[in-house]
């Protein structure tokens, strides 16, 4: 049951909206449905995947967070140049926590800012000069790198850099791939047009150099597609697909490696967990190399059981066998994590606005601990993105696209949630708000989420989170409420 | 005219078009014989492409150019 009704809720909708003008009102108003489950398709009640309304606050990123910072970033022995100003690179460095192993520097290289760090002389005179001599000092500086991408921030979109062409040139000098991204921020409405750019350049420039190439095949191999090893989340999911005798080919793109990408069209069976960033590549994939792909959901006990029953049909009987022996062995102690933490959480109701695949993936995760979802949306989703969420949300539940930060607000303020899951941006002004807050884009710190292990710690963290005392001592002393001084009185 | 990929559900075709985020189940297609494959395809949300009749595609996914005939974007 959802806590508002559907009058209520659609009420609420437009009481937020009235203090927009009348044009932007009548934009947003199709941005902001009420969930119904009986429809198949969101297109009609939903606007996705457009223009953020200028004169609100937005909390989108750009192409080049999409391609840099998401897809391109956390492979590891590849070293990706942000090409242009300073700023980008270093912003995007590291914050999201893919964890990785290797000695960072030596053969490894996400945490480290590359960056052509141009200047105005660049802009007036072109970067490629720049570009060339950069490619070469990191070849001497870092010979273990095992290939190079190009990521060009919006001033090398802007003065027509050829980037192709000195790619093509030092790739042919170095032996190496050198991959141009032409990501430049000012393309797209949102990081999502990043993530098929990425996947684009990933098809183009990576995915068929090893075709022909001997490759000793076993018929469980697959790959992971979509999981970016935030806080650990690849390695919680791995173990897991290993334990029931799969072998996980590539990790794309959480601690993975050139070579993995090289290896994939070898695969079997593709395993996407981000649908939004990596549903290209699978879609080319299955039409070149024929591989079919599966959209799979490692959060909480119940959809992880559901998820490797699904991969499990991909394969024989002794890989059915092993994900019932997989489930039977994790059900106990999964049933010893619920007992502990539902009594303290069951009933609660969250509020989920968060990018990519978590705004539905995790609400089986909140209703294995008794919780409730009762708003949910998307930063950059698109109507594919919808009709898979209407599915997994409660009826009557308010579910928003690319949400304002007064649309926001005044939700939170209006449906009292008691705990709220989004990103770094919103995550202080609801702390100020009185509200118990995680940020569900990096794990706020924390981690892994996924699969079993993932479960134990998402569920510790979200009890520390709600039931922290501190959030009765936000109110200072001369704004409580008069009952309570009366108490005192008495 | 618009790429579109054509790939196999589990009942019957599905069509996807990656530039508006279009997937949907294929209602009924004009021809769907091994010499003669495509024309008037029929989408469950309503809409109505063509691709040009041609020899049925040894493999599916298969992409291909098709127009937009009628009905939702």
């Amino acid at each position: 049951m959802a806590a508002l009704t559907r009058e209520e809720t659609q009420a609420l909708v437009q009481e937020v909206l009235e203090v927009y003008p009348e044009k932007a009102k009548k934009d947003r108003a199709k941005h902001i449905m009420v969930n119904d489950k009986s429809l198949e398709s969101s297109k009609k009640c939903i606007t996705s995947n457009r223009k953020s309304l200028p004169g609100v606050m937005t909390m989108r990123g750009c192409a080049y967070a999409g391609s840099k910072g998401v897809v391109w970033g956390p492979i590891k022995d590849m070293i990706s140049i942000s090409h242009g100003p300073i700023g980008c690179g270093q912003y995007a460095r590291g914050g999201r926590r893919n964890y990785y192993v290797g000695t960072t520097g030596v053969d490894t290289f996400c945490e480290i800012n590359f960056t052509s760090d141009f200047q105005e002389k660049d802009i007036v005179f072109g970067g490629d000069k720049k570009l060339t001599k950069l490619i070469d000092e990191i070849e001497m500086l870092f010979p273990l790198n095992k290939g190079i991408s190009v990521q060009s921030e919006c001033p090398i979109g802007l003065i027509g850099d050829d980037i192709e062409a000195v790619s093509k040139k030092a790739a042919a000098q170095i032996g190496k791939p050198v991959v141009p991204v032409r990501c430049e921020g000012f393309r797209g409405v949102s990081q999502s047009l990043g993530h098929h750019i990425a996947n684009d350049s990933v098809r183009d420039w990576i995915l068929s150099n090893r075709d022909g190439q001997a490759f000793e095949k076993t018929p469980y191999d697959v790959a992971i597609l979509g999981d970016y090893n935030i806080g650990g989340d690849a390695w919680a999911s791995r173990i897991l697909l290993e334990e029931m005798g799969l072998r996980v080919v590539a990790q794309w793109s959480g601690d993975g490696t050139l070579a993995e990408m090289e290896n994939t069209p070898n695969v079997k069976l593709n395993l996407l967990h981000c649908y939004r960033s990596m549903n290209y590549i699978s879609r080319h994939m299955e039409e070149k190399y024929g591989i079919p792909w599966l959209e799979y959901n490692f959060f909480g006990p119940t959809k992880i059981a559901e998820s490797l029953r699904a991969i499990a049909a991909h394969f024989d009987d002794k890989i059915k066998e092993g994900a019932e022996r997989v489930i039977e062995k994790y059900t106990a102690p999964m049933n010893e994590v619920i007992a502990k933490y539902k009594p303290r959480l069951q009933g609660k109701k969250v509020m989920l606005y968060v990018g990519g695949l978590r705004p539905r993936h995790v609400v089986g995760a909140y209703e294995d601990l008794g919780m409730e979802v009762v708003g949910t949306g998307y930063e950059f989703a698109h109507n594919d993105d919808y009709d898979r969420t209407m599915k997994d949300m409660g009826d009557a539940t308010l579910i928003y696209d690319d949400a304002t930060g007064h649309e926001l607000d005044e939700f939170v303020k209006a449906m009292k949630p008691d705990l709220i899951g989004s990103g770094i941006k919103e995550k202080y002004v609801f702390h100020k708000m009185g509200f118990p807050f995680r940020q569900m884009h990096s794990w706020d710190y924390s981690g892994p989420y996924h699969g079993y292990d993932g479960f134990a710690i998402f569920a510790k963290d979200m009890d520390l989170t709600l039931n922290n005392p501190c959030w009765k001592m936000l109110k200072a002393p001369w704004d409580k409420s008069e009952p309570a001084a009366e108490q005192k009185a008495a | 005219m618009a790429n579109i990929m054509i790939r196999r559900g589990d009942e019957g075709y599905v069509f996807y078009m990656p530039k508006r985020d279009i997937e949907d189940k294929i209602v009924s297609m004009e021809f769907d014989t091994p010499e003669k494959w495509g024309g008037e395809l029929k989408l469950k949300n309503g809409g109505l492409y063509f691709i040009e009749p041609q020899a049925a595609p040894a493999r599916l996914p298969y992409s291909v150019r098709a127009k937009r005939l009628d009905g939702v974007e």
